[in-house]
Order: structure tokens, then sequence, then C-alpha cells
């Protein structure tokens, strides 16, 4: 039976959560010597699903005798780690990058419930990138003579590896995979609010027959991690956090020999021209700062547009804000998840409250569906905003955008280079040489151009000025992991 | 009678000038029986600053020439030392107790020296930089760019071609120069500004500063406009000086420990692994459809 | 005067659409939705009177099983101008409406007269809606004046009859043409006079030139009219047709609608399928939920 000429319209998107069921450990242990072992501080601390404000489990905070035993057992599984041929060091990673694809629904749900982010985000951008860096630094393993040409090849030898909560998986995976490919050792420290996938890809290690002592992971704080930086037996440390922290690392270790590399915060300007595909671009400005809730170091927060296309920007701009949804994490719909923890909404809200208070315009669009438990902040913009605002100048690591405008290349140009930090930067346009000639003028060591926030473990990342140095990712990421003989009569 | 000689006055090179230092001290410099045969500038830090100053200013258009035309440049710079071969020899033994034939051998080094770096500046490019296969539709590279200012701080020994490994590495791909020279053999950086007043160096390029290092190191790690180091042999306290110093800007610190004979080598000291340190990798993506 | 187009980001954008999870009463109403919008087609040398009937009786009872509430009829039936006459009279009273192709479907070589004379009859014989293909050629070679003023031409023959612009964008190639086409085909129309709400459509193909309809290619035509919305009030619809197949694809097509355009679009008088496939698998979805078992072929007839 059929009603006669019915006119439906309009439609409404179901709930749809992701339902597999993860066990969770209830105390979760630290990572040495291919074991899960109790913290010697026998201190513990809580993770919650900064969704619910639930707790989700206890996680060992590793103190100064754990530390020591870790650095220990990486110092003692190096010799014969390194001295590994590169092809057999190799197959370890491809295990590794296989079972991480085995496990990444898991790993995925995991992610999102502990840390906050979309699972479509964790589900098709982390996890994926996360395999696809073992697979390639995999590769690398037997292959280091052709990367640097003319030089002996060493590894550095123990490294401390410390990493933020953003991208928490995918963050170990940069710091691993291109370590352990040219023959170090690692000591992870994961961030404090997001610990529990670097365990699972401790059991990875396991399951995968890793060499004890290969890869160590502790969980902890912030001391934790500075114990590590500071131990006289670590060769090397890595660092992806705050610019404060990374300058503090750079004193800690100065003299010391240690070799050091830091991807910290960032300001990231994203420049549209009038003569840009506009749809497209505005695409860009969305995935350029509300990927990850904005909180991702590359983030496009400062938008620069050229004048004449300000108002058409603007409002294409609001109506696609419209169709971001905010929300449970785990629903597949939602675009934006919660933010990382109680922390880090106080420090946006603080940033959104002050760029009010120095006379820029807020524009945001107030979702309903928010729930009432867990950290929630609406994607928003700023329009009016000066050069000198504050909002305009510090990193906020959250969903908030600073609009401004620029008349000529020549001055997009300088606006955006008018800053200490230099880690990323977009262009929009449609014309060729000009994307070329303001691409090599910013002061950026990722420049997006007709898109942004592409990942791809062949394509190095990392930044100028004070958002750090090295790389990580494609050849270039080898670099801090090796030594090169020519070097080797460096001061110690 | 004797002619009565007309000793050269020795003095800072800074923006293509060559000023006394503002402080107005000197350092007396003694040959080898003790007499005094010179007397040196005593840089200070404000002449540090105005080295710094031109050396900023002289960033853009010396990053933004090709490659082709820096290799000219630093070529002519070889032709101008090899013509003046006798001189640099002769500065070389006045405080070194060397023969002619031990002084000469370290300047044709340093000839051949920045013969090598002149071509390095169109090729290191090519074998640090690559294009990249990511899994997309995009076209991805990976081009180095200079830091900025760099400031070398030279091995007391060999003092000329010391200097000019130092800074030959970091002004063959785009950065431009301040060098704080040999503090026991300072002669050679006190007359090696001529060549690159000769030379068609633009002015500001390279810098080149006198006297006693110590008083500047604080000063070098901390100016917030200085991007890079290049430190030959430092003490561990130096080197805990300049990367403690290092920290608030952020600054690249590359310390060598190169003895004697790696001064010579050009796989140790002129390899592209020792142009790498005063280059930022960037990184760029375009998508690849019609 | 081209607008710039950026390939690979539509192409990221229309993939996202596809991410999304459309499950439980979303997915029911949906496929109700997309079974509303189809423009049931039949665009055959071998057509026939008989061929027709079958047609329309499935347009208008497109499942003869029991379901609450009662599905939706089709929103049209899709002929040559010759079979007008047999739709019309197959489909009187029951709200489905007459689609003819016209203008020498489906290459559109033919004399302007020719053309205009096939509008004419097509409109004359019963036709509600005409979808005519533009002159690609004189767009192609840069002739756009010729292009619009026959679009003008055309519409101002359609009379009442609503108007839907074939592109034929897989002959365009690239978005960049899809984009100015588009542009020039609503400016066209425009020409001939004033435009009601859902009174023009801009469709993608004719179903006979691979590819047809994709969802990069239906975006950019959504982002045109989008934007002559936002000049001028005024509700351009949008019909994709050839290529979708499936449910699941109508779906990601709806999403792109409600998320380019709004919830306004999601109707069948803004928004049209143009496919004969589809209704079938809409159909096995359709039951599939209601009933909880998997169908098979035969549990559906075909027209």
């Amino acid at each position: 039976m059929t009603t006669k000429a019915q006119e439906l319209s309009g439609w409404e998107y179901s709930l749809a959560p992701e339902t597999t069921k993860i066990d969770i450990e209830q105390k979760n242990k630290l990572f040495i010597q291919g074991k899960f072992v109790s913290p010697k501080s026998r201190s513990w601390f809580s993770t919650i699903n900064p969704a619910t404000e639930e707790k989700l489990a206890d996680v060992a905070c590793a103190g100064k005798a754990d530390v020591e035993s870790a650095v220990t057992a990486a110092k003692k599984a190096l010799p014969k780690w390194s001295r590994l041929s590169g092809s057999q060091r190799a197959k370890y990673l491809y295990r590794i990058a296989r079972r991480i694809q085995e496990r990444s629904r898991e790993l995925a749900i995991l992610e999102t419930m502990d840390g906050g982010k979309p699972i479509k985000e964790s589900r098709d951008v982390d996890l994926p990138l996360v395999a696809q860096h073992f697979f390639y630094y995999a590769g690398w393993a037997d292959k280091m003579q052709y990367a640097f040409p003319g030089a002996n090849i060493e590894p550095v030898g123990v490294c401390a590896q410390i990493i933020p909560w953003n991208f928490p998986l995918m963050m170990a995976a940069w710091k691993l995979a291109p370590a352990l490919a040219c023959g170090n050792t690692c000591i992870l420290k994961p961030a404090e609010t997001t610990s529990l996938t670097a365990l699972r890809l401790a059991e990875i290690m396991q399951e995968v027959g890793l060499p004890e002592g290969v890869v160590n992971i502790l969980t902890g704080a912030g001391e934790t991690g500075k114990l590590l930086a500071e131990h006289k037996s670590v060769n090397k440390v890595a660092f992806t956090g705050s610019t404060a922290v990374g300058k503090s690392l750079m004193r800690s270790t100065a003299g010391t020999g240690k070799k050091l590399t830091l991807e910290l915060g960032g300001k990231s300007a994203n420049i549209i021209f009038a003569d840009a595909a506009i749809d497209q671009a505005v695409e860009g400005i969305v995935s350029g700062i509300y990927f990850n809730q904005g909180h991702v170091c590359c983030a496009g927060s400062r938008l620069f547009v050229e004048e004449p296309i300000l108002d058409e920007v603007v409002s294409k701009l609001t109506h696609r804000l419209r169709s971001l949804r905010v929300g449970n994490p785990l629903d597949k719909n939602t675009d934006l998840g919660a933010i990382n923890s109680q922390e880090q909404l106080d420090t946006v809200e603080r940033y959104i409250r002050n760029g009010t208070e120095e006379g820029a315009q807020l524009h945001e669009i107030h979702s309903e569906r928010l729930p009432s438990k867990g950290y929630w902040c609406s994607p928003c913009f700023f329009t009016d905003v000066q050069p000198s605002h504050t909002i305009a100048r510090e990193e906020i690591f959250g969903p908030v955008l600073s609009v401004m405008t620029f008349r000529t290349p020549q001055e997009a140009i300088s606006r955006a280079n008018n800053s200490p930090y230099g880690l990323a930067a977009g262009i929009w346009t449609n014309k060729g040489s000009k994307i070329f000639e303001v691409a090599k003028k910013l002061d950026a060591g990722v420049v997006w151009c007709n898109t942004y926030n592409k990942f791809d473990a062949a394509s190095p990342f990392g930044g100028f000025k004070e958002s750090g140095f090295g790389r990580e990712g494609g050849m270039q990421g080898l670099r801090p992991y090796v030594r090169l003989q020519n070097q080797s009569r460096r001061a110690k | 009678m004797s002619r009565l000689t007309v000793p050269k006055t020795y003095k800072l090179y800074i923006g293509g000038k060559f000023p006394r230092t503002e402080s107005g001290r000197s350092i007396a410099i003694e040959n080898q029986k003790s007499e005094i045969v010179a007397h040196i500038c005593h840089g200070s830090r404000k002449d540090f600053r105005n080295a710094v100053e031109s050396a900023h200013k002289a960033f853009d258009s010396w990053s933004g020439i090709t490659g082709y035309l820096r290799g000219q440049i630093l070529y002519r710079m070889a032709e101008m030392l090899e013509g003046r071969k006798e001189e640099f020899a002769a500065a070389i033994q006045v405080t070194q107790p060397v023969t002619n034939a031990v002084a000469r051998k370290e300047v044709d080094a340093s000839v051949d020296r920045l013969v090598t770096f002149a071509g390095w500046t169109d090729k290191y490019q090519q074998v640090i930089g690559c294009a990249n296969p990511v899994a997309g539709s995009y076209y991805n590279f990976t081009i180095p760019q200079p830091q900025g200012v760099v400031v070398a701080i030279a091995p007391q020994s060999p003092s000329l071609l010391g200097l000019i490994t130092c800074i030959g590495a970091p002004i063959c791909s785009g950065n431009t120069v301040v060098a704080l020279g040999s503090e026991v053999h300072p002669i050679t950086t006190a007359i090696f500004g001529e060549v690159c007043q000769t030379s068609d160096v633009p002015a500001g390029v390279i810098n080149l500063l006198t006297g006693k290092n110590k008083e500047l190191l604080e000063h070098i790690a901390t100016h917030r406009q200085v991007a890079g180091l290049y430190v030959a042999n430092p003490t561990k306290k130096n080197r805990t000086l300049l990367e403690e110093g290092s920290a608030d800007s952020m600054k690249r610190v590359h310390c060598v420990a190169f003895d004697e004979s790696d001064w010579y080598d050009n796989a140790v000291t002129a390899s592209p692994w020792e142009i790498e340190p005063f280059v930022e990798m960037k990184t760029i993506w375009h998508p690849s459809a019609c | 005067m081209h607008t710039p187009v950026d390939t690979v980001m539509v192409e990221q954008r229309a993939k996202s659409f596809a991410s999304r999870s459309i499950k439980t009463e979303s997915k029911q109403q949906g496929l109700r939705l997309a079974l509303s919008m189809i423009d049931l087609t039949t665009l055959e040398g071998k057509d026939s009177p008989e061929k027709v009937r079958a047609l329309c009786t499935k347009a208008i009872q497109p499942w003869e099983g029991e379901i609450d509430p009662p599905l939706p009829s089709v929103a049209a039936v899709c002929v040559y101008p010759s079979l007008v006459q047999v739709a019309k009279r197959a489909l009187e009273g029951s709200g489905v409406a007459v689609a003819s192709v016209a203008t020498g479907f489906p290459s559109g070589q033919y004399p302007l007269d020719v053309r205009l004379n096939d509008v004419k009859e097509a409109v004359c014989a019963g036709a509600d809606e005409i979808d005519m293909v533009i002159n690609r050629g004189a767009f192609l070679s840069g002739e756009f004046d010729v292009v619009a003023e026959e679009i003008t031409q055309v519409r101002t023959v359609c009379g009442t009859a609503h108007l839907k612009i074939i592109l034929e964008t897989g002959e365009l190639e690239t978005l960049e043409n899809v984009r100015l086409a588009s542009e020039l085909a609503i400016q066209a129309a425009a020409h001939s006079g004033s435009i009601s709400d859902g009174e023009v459509f801009i469709k993608t193909s004719t179903g006979k030139v691979n590819p047809a309809a994709t969802m990069p290619v239906t975006l950019v035509m959504l982002e045109v009219i989008r934007e002559y919305y936002k000049e001028t009030g005024i509700k351009i619809g949008m019909k994709p047709a050839g290529g979708i197949k499936t449910a699941k694809q109508a779906l990601h097509y709806l999403v792109m609608v409600k998320e380019t355009l709004g919830d306004d679009w999601l109707t069948k008088s803004l928004f049209r399928f143009g496919a004969s496939s589809l209704t079938n698998d809409v159909l096995r979805q359709l039951v599939r939920q209601h009933t909880g078992r998997y169908t098979a072929t035969y549990d559906f007839s075909e027209a």
C-alpha cells in the first residue's frame, strides 16, 4: 500500500555509537625489560574518560628507581639490538606494524576513550598512520647507507622519548619507529592523561617477540619525564610538547652531549588569497583548526584572509560550522570530541574570554547535543582580531580560530612570519607561481598548499624557530637517531 | 737610513666596512720574539650587536639569490685569496712557529675549502632534500632553507682554514655570518675581511670580529636574532653556557671537536652533513589533480 | 571568469560524507526519502509502451508487500518523448510526475530548431518535466553564449514544465568545467524568466557517458546552487543521474545534500536521483530493516 504523492522532507542522523567493548586492566603497570612490572615508587594515578569524567583505570607512576630500571634495561639491550642486521630489525618492525593493523579497532576505541578524540579520527587517521609509520621505517632499517651517502652511521644509543596527549599512539609511533630502525633502544614516556594505548603497544612488542629491553614504557607525570631526560645514561632526548618544557629540556641537557630533538608548539598561519578555490579553502580552514578539537601543534590557528573575500569566507565558515557535530567521541558521526582534560578546557576557555575582552568578535555555534558530563568546547572563531591580541600570538590548543586580513602577498608573508613559532603554514591560491614564492618565504617546517593537516610517514614534519628542531617522518626523520661517523669526534 | 715601514691598522669587518671597535680597546700582538708587531681590535658586545644587525640586514638578499650566484661569489673569494697567498702565509707565521711551507699549505687548503663550498651552493639541496612518495594524490617534497644569522666561533688553529670552514658551511646555503676569529692567532681574521670586500660578497654576509671570545659568549648565546651557532672545539664549560643560553630562542647549536688533521679533511669538515646543521628542512605539500 | 575548484579537496570532502554512519531510525527515514526522490528511468532504443506501463506501475507502488507506514511512490518516471503519452495515462492521478528527456538526447547534436521542437512535442504530450542536454561541443570550444542562449530558448518553450539541465559532466571532465557549466546553466535559465523554487534543476548526466554522477561532481554543483540561493533566495534543484545503484550510495548523497544545502533541499521538489536499479536496492534494505530478514533479488518486481 502506498500513499499517493507523499512529500517526505528533512532528516536527522540517529546515534551511531561504536559498540565494541574493550576490556581495560584496572591496574596498568610499567613495561620494563619486556615485562609488566609494578612501580617501585608504589605510586599510581587514575586516568579518566574526558567525555564522561568516569575513571577508566589506575596507571603506574614511575619514580626514580623505575627510571633507573628502565634505563638500565635499555642500556643492556643496546649492544645486541644495534648490532643486529638491519634486515632483522626491519622484520620486527614489520611485525609490529601488522599487529597494529590487526588490533586497530581496539586501539582506536581505547584511544578515543582515554583521550576524547572522535572515533572517526582515531579510526581513520591516527591508527592508519601509526601502522604506516612502522611499515615505512621498517624498510629503512637495512638501507641506512643510502640515506646518508658518504657517512658511516651509528645509532645514538639509549633514547628517552616523551610524548604528548593529543595523538598518543601516533606520537609513540613517530618516536619509536625511526629510533628502532636505526638500532637505538628506547624508553617511552606517554602523557599522563593518555597512557593506555601505549601500554597496548607494549603488549604488541611482547607479542612480536621484540627482544627484552629494546622498548620500555614508563607511565607517569612531568616529573617522570624530567628524571628520564636528565638520566646520565640517556644519549638522546626526543620530546614533543609545549615550548616551555622544550626550552627547559634544552637547558637541562646543555653541555651533556645528549642529542636532542624537539617538536613544540605553533601558531600556524593559514593564508587564503582571493584567487583561491574558496569552498575548498573553507574545508581547509575547518580541517586546519577543528581537527582533533584543535589539539594539534600545527593547527592553522591564525587565519589570514585577503581583504576582498573576508565576508565571503566568514559567511561560508559560519555555514560550515553548523554541520560540525560535537559530542560523544565514540559516536561515529562526531566531528569534535571532548577536550582532553579539565585543565586544558580551563585554558581554552580563558583564551576565549581573553579574546572577547581584548575586543575581538566571537562567532560560535552552540551545540544542543552536548552531554552534561565531560569537557566540551564548541568550535568557534574570532573576527576583528589584531595581530597584537593574545589570541593571535599564543598557542591555544583548542578549537578556537583567529581571523585576520591582509592586502598583499608581502603583507601576508610578513604577518605570518611575525611569530616566534614556525611549525606549519597553509596557502590557498589558484596560482602556481604564487604558491612557490610564498611557500619559500614562510618560516615553517611544513607548508600545506591548497590542503591542510595532511600527514604521512614518508613526509618529514617539524618546525623552524621556537617550534623546535629535528624532523619526524621521511628520510630526514632518521637523522635525529643516528650519529654520522664524521661527527663522532664532536665534543661529548 | 732604512725606510720607515707603514704598518697596517687591523680593524673589524662589519657590514662591508672596516670600523675600529666602538670600545676603543686593542690587544697587542707579539711575534715569536715577543716583539709587539701589531694591535688587534678588542671587539665589544656592541660591535657584536652591530655585526648581527648587518648580518640580519644582508640575509634576505643573500638567501634570495640563486645557489649558482652564491657559488660564483664563493669562487671569487677563492680567487682573491689565491692572489694574496703570500700575505696570508706571512700573517700565519707572525704568531705561529711554522715554516713558510706549512703556512702556505694552510692557505692552499683554505683556498681549496672555499672552492669546495662554492661547489656545494647549488648541490647540497639535492643531497639532503628529496621528493616524498606520500600515500595520496599529493606532490610532496622537502627542501633545505637557511636559518638566518649564524655566529661562527672559529678554532684557535688552524686560524685561517678553521675560520673559512666555519664561515663557508653556513654561507653556502644562504645564511649570513658573524665570525669570531682565533684569539691567539687573530691576524688572518683581521685581514680576511679584505678578501671578502674585494670579491663581490655583499656587505653584511660575512662579519668578522677579533678580541676575547669569553666576554661575548653570553651575548651570543642569548641574542634572539641569532638563529644558529657553529662552535669549534668548545670547552665543556663554554658549550654548556652556549647551549643553555640558546634555549630561550631555540638556536641551533652545532659544536664540533675537530683536530688539526680534521680541518684539512674535506670529507670531515666540508661534507653535506656539515652544511645541514645550518639549514631548516621545509616540506611542501600540494594536491595533484586536474 | 573560471571560479577555481580544487579537485583533491573536493574529493576529500565528498569522502567525508560517505563516512557518516547512518543506522536504525535514520537509515529507515533516509531510505524512504531516497525512494521518494527517484526518477525511475528507462531510456533505451528498445523501450516500448508495455515496458513504460510496467515502469509506471512500479513507480506508483514500488513494493507490493505490507509495510507500515506505507512506502512513498517515486518522484517521477523518465522516458523518451515518444512515450510521454503512455506514461501520462498510466500515472494519471498518482502524483508521480512524467519527465521526458528532450533536445536530441543524449548527444544534443541536432539543429536547434529540431531540439526545440523535441521539447515542444514532449510538453504537448503532457510532460511535467523536461530533462534537456546542453551543447557540450559549444561549451568545450568556449562558445558559452551559444550554450546559454540555447538553454534560455529551451526554458522558454518548456512553459510551465519544470526544466532539468543535463551538463553531461563526464564529457566536461574537470570540476572547474562542471562549476562553470552549472553557473552558466542557472544564469541562462533565469534569463528566460523568473524561477520559482524547484522549477529548474541542474543534472549531472544522461547515463550514457562514463563517468556519470559522482559525489565530487555533485558536491561542486551543490555548492553553485548554495551560492545562487545566497545571492538570489531562489532554490535550484539538483539531480545526480547514472551510477547510483545502491541504497548506501543514495544515503551518502543525502548526507551531502543535508550538510551542503541543509534540510530544505531534502525533498523531491528539490532533489532527485536519476536511476533505475537503485529502487530495488533501497527496497531490499527497507524490507530487511522492517522484517529483520535478508531478502532475495526475486522478492522485488522488475519494472
